[in-house]
């Protein structure tokens, strides 16, 4: 496929040193390809398969040919009463997730990396200690905390609500319960994820020139004029791409809610399962490929929609 | 930890009124230390908060059984002890439970070589596309950037059909995961950075592409090489979804597979759980803790994307 050339015909000697600067097209395509073959063939043909997938009813290890079902299985999945309904209330966990982690998540890391990047002694410990669950797998994380939120009496979280309260509030069953399931995954995704928003506004937060914050003192701004006015549109760039890369990662969240529901979490699974949750179990559970696939590109379109819109906010700034 | 951040410097309603040069607060004033103080309280019950399910972990898995799930007995010290380590040690040693020490393993082969071959393979696609002019080039690098909004959980699905019939090998744990469009792309966007001039001047000494990309362009990258093997180590340690649909075999599940697996176990081990989650997160906190700084820089640095 490198062969095809434009060149004259003398480059025939790809080794001769004379002229390497003039070796148009061996070098580029040679170094490039590897990464290229590989993108293709795990990201792009799945890619296109997903939609082709999605218009055939495919299983795995069924002997028939599959059928052309057209648009079906996202007819079924969007309208059909069966199965829409799960799906529906999958995307609807997802909305819910955003909204409430978008911005909690980048107010607090906005929070933290102000509070760190204060230059006392003692910083670098705290930005690693709010950095750390960065660290954790979403899978022991998802674990930890179901020991946290365990019911009765006999999780951590209850015990200090039981203390504090004097004994009349702290037997909540955090994961088990409608109302708190959704919450509960919530708050350890958060606990999680922080550190790593937290870490590149601080690295936008030191960008602000000092003499901004200055001139500002100098006007006799106070703290919330400066947030307003200094802080916030110094790093306005950044908190959009920090606001909307956590917008698809609360579209892909599937781990926690994965292990919570499956290795004995005993999480509420209607209150909480995501739309990568249903593409997993239509796969897995029901060998349905099909429908799986047709949630995946849903799935997708969704993600298209929010990295069109990052890119033309973060656009419009730099124009 | 939502209220404004005290700081030093003057409020419109503190500075007296009728005096124009009122005096700016100095570092030494009582206003100034309170506004500390404030400050280190304020670090400090968010980093309480913060390590609170570190310290329960870390308590459990020295706990007795008896303590894990009984509120604040798991921090009862008198108790503790290492019979979480052995027994954890002990419960997976047979080839139906699968070795401790194998998905260890496991987890370590899959990450070097996912972290070292992407390293390889991005960075020499992206000097190819930065620096390098051919054919064909303006069409990969717009290829690049539409792959880059594809996130792994959309073809996840057609991947395990695709691919069923490399279930449960080391390869397809992988394979798959070693090009990466954002690593490509933070390696392009460093790479394009760097003055045209130097590979000019090294192609009047005699050096072709191959040794201009190895001896000069990438021993002068090595920030953005840090930021991308971090990047990828953080996402490839904790890898879930792939190995779930993936990998059934026991010998051959990667650390967070097993941990939920083994979590799942009926009745359930949670000191020993807790435990294996803490040799989990061992190896990596070291490296943390000795590569602090270009953890926080790489992924610090993921944000040029924007």
């Amino acid at each position: 496929m490198t062969t095809t050339s434009l060149l004259p015909p003398k480059s025939g000697t790809p080794e001769t040193p004379a002229r390497p600067a003039r070796r148009r097209g061996a070098a580029g395509p040679a170094m490039a390809a590897p990464a290229m073959l590989l993108l293709i063939l795990f990201v792009a043909v799945p890619f296109v398969a997903a939609i082709g997938f999605s218009l055939y009813n495919v299983r795995l290890g069924d002997p028939r040919e599959p059928n052309f079902m057209g648009f079906t299985q996202y007819a079924r999945i969007l309208t059909d009463p069966d199965v829409s309904a799960q799906f529906l209330s999958s995307l609807g966990h997802n909305l819910i997730f955003a909204v409430i982690v978008v911005p909690v998540q980048t107010a607090l890391a906005l929070a933290l990396a102000m509070l760190v990047k204060r230059a006392l002694p003692g910083m670098a410990v705290f930005r690693a200690v709010y950095f750390l669950p960065v660290i954790f797998p979403m899978a022991l994380v998802a674990i930890i905390w179901r020991l946290i939120l365990a019911r009765g009496d006999q999780g951590l979280l209850n015990a200090t609500l039981n203390f504090f309260s004097g004994g009349n509030f702290g037997a909540q069953d955090w994961l088990g319960s409608e109302l708190t399931a959704l919450g509960s995954v919530i708050v350890l995704s958060i606990w999680q994820g922080c550190g790593f928003q937290m870490v590149i506004l601080l690295a936008a937060l030191q960008q602000v020139p000092g003499e901004l914050y200055e001139a500002a003192e100098l006007d006799r701004a106070n703290g919330w004029q400066r947030l307003l006015h200094v802080t916030l549109p110094g790093i306005r760039t950044t908190l959009v791409f920090v606001a909307l890369y956590t917008t698809i990662l609360s579209l892909r969240v599937f781990d926690q809610i994965y292990v919570l529901a499956k290795s004995g979490g005993g999480l509420n699974e209607d209150a909480t399962r995501t739309v990568m949750y249903q593409a997993v179990t239509a796969a897995f559970d029901q060998n349905n490929i099909g429908r799986a696939s047709a949630i995946s590109v849903v799935f997708f379109i969704l993600v298209l929609i929010l990295s069109l819109i990052q890119r033309r906010l973060t656009r419009e700034r730099e124009a | 930890m939502a209220t404004t951040i005290q700081n030093s410097g003057p409020r419109n309603s503190a500075a007296p009124a009728g005096t124009p040069a009122a005096p700016r607060l100095r570092r030494s004033s009582p206003r100034h230390r309170a506004g500390i103080t404030v400050h280190y309280f304020a670090l400090v019950i968010t980093s309480l908060v913060f390590l609170a399910p570190v310290a329960y972990m870390v308590a459990a898995s020295f706990a007795p059984a008896s303590d894990t799930l009984a509120g604040f007995k798991v921090f009862d010290v008198s108790h503790w002890g290492l019979h979480n380590y052995s027994g954890v040690t002990a419960s997976l040693s047979s080839d139906s439970t699968g070795h401790l020490w194998r998905f260890f393993l496991v987890s370590f082969t899959v990450t070097v070589a996912v972290v070292g071959l992407g390293l390889v393979v991005n960075s020499m696609a992206a000097f190819a596309l930065s620096r390098l002019e051919w054919k064909g080039r303006g069409i990969a690098l717009l290829g690049i950037l539409m792959l880059l909004i594809v996130p792994f959980e959309a073809v996840a699905v057609p991947m395990f059909y695709l691919y069923n019939d490399a279930r449960n090998t080391l390869w397809i744990q992988i394979v798959p995961f070693i090009g990466n469009a954002l690593s490509i792309f933070l390696f392009y966007s460093f790479f394009s950075g760097i003055p045209r001039s130097i590979d000019e001047a090294a192609r009047l000494d005699g050096a072709g592409p191959w040794r201009i990309f190895a001896l000069i362009i990438a021993p002068m990258s090595k920030p953005v090489y840090a930021s991308v093997a971090i990047l990828t180590f953080l996402t490839q340690w904790g890898a879930f979804l792939w190995p779930v649909l993936m990998v059934s075999e026991p010998n051959l599940r990667p650390l967070p597979l097993q941990i939920s697996v083994f979590a799942g176990q009926l009745p359930p081990a949670w000191g020993q759980v807790m435990a294996f989650g803490v040799l989990l997160v061992l190896p990596v906190l070291v490296v943390f803790l000795l590569f602090q700084r270009w953890f926080i820089e790489g992924v610090a640095s993921s944000a040029v994307k924007g």
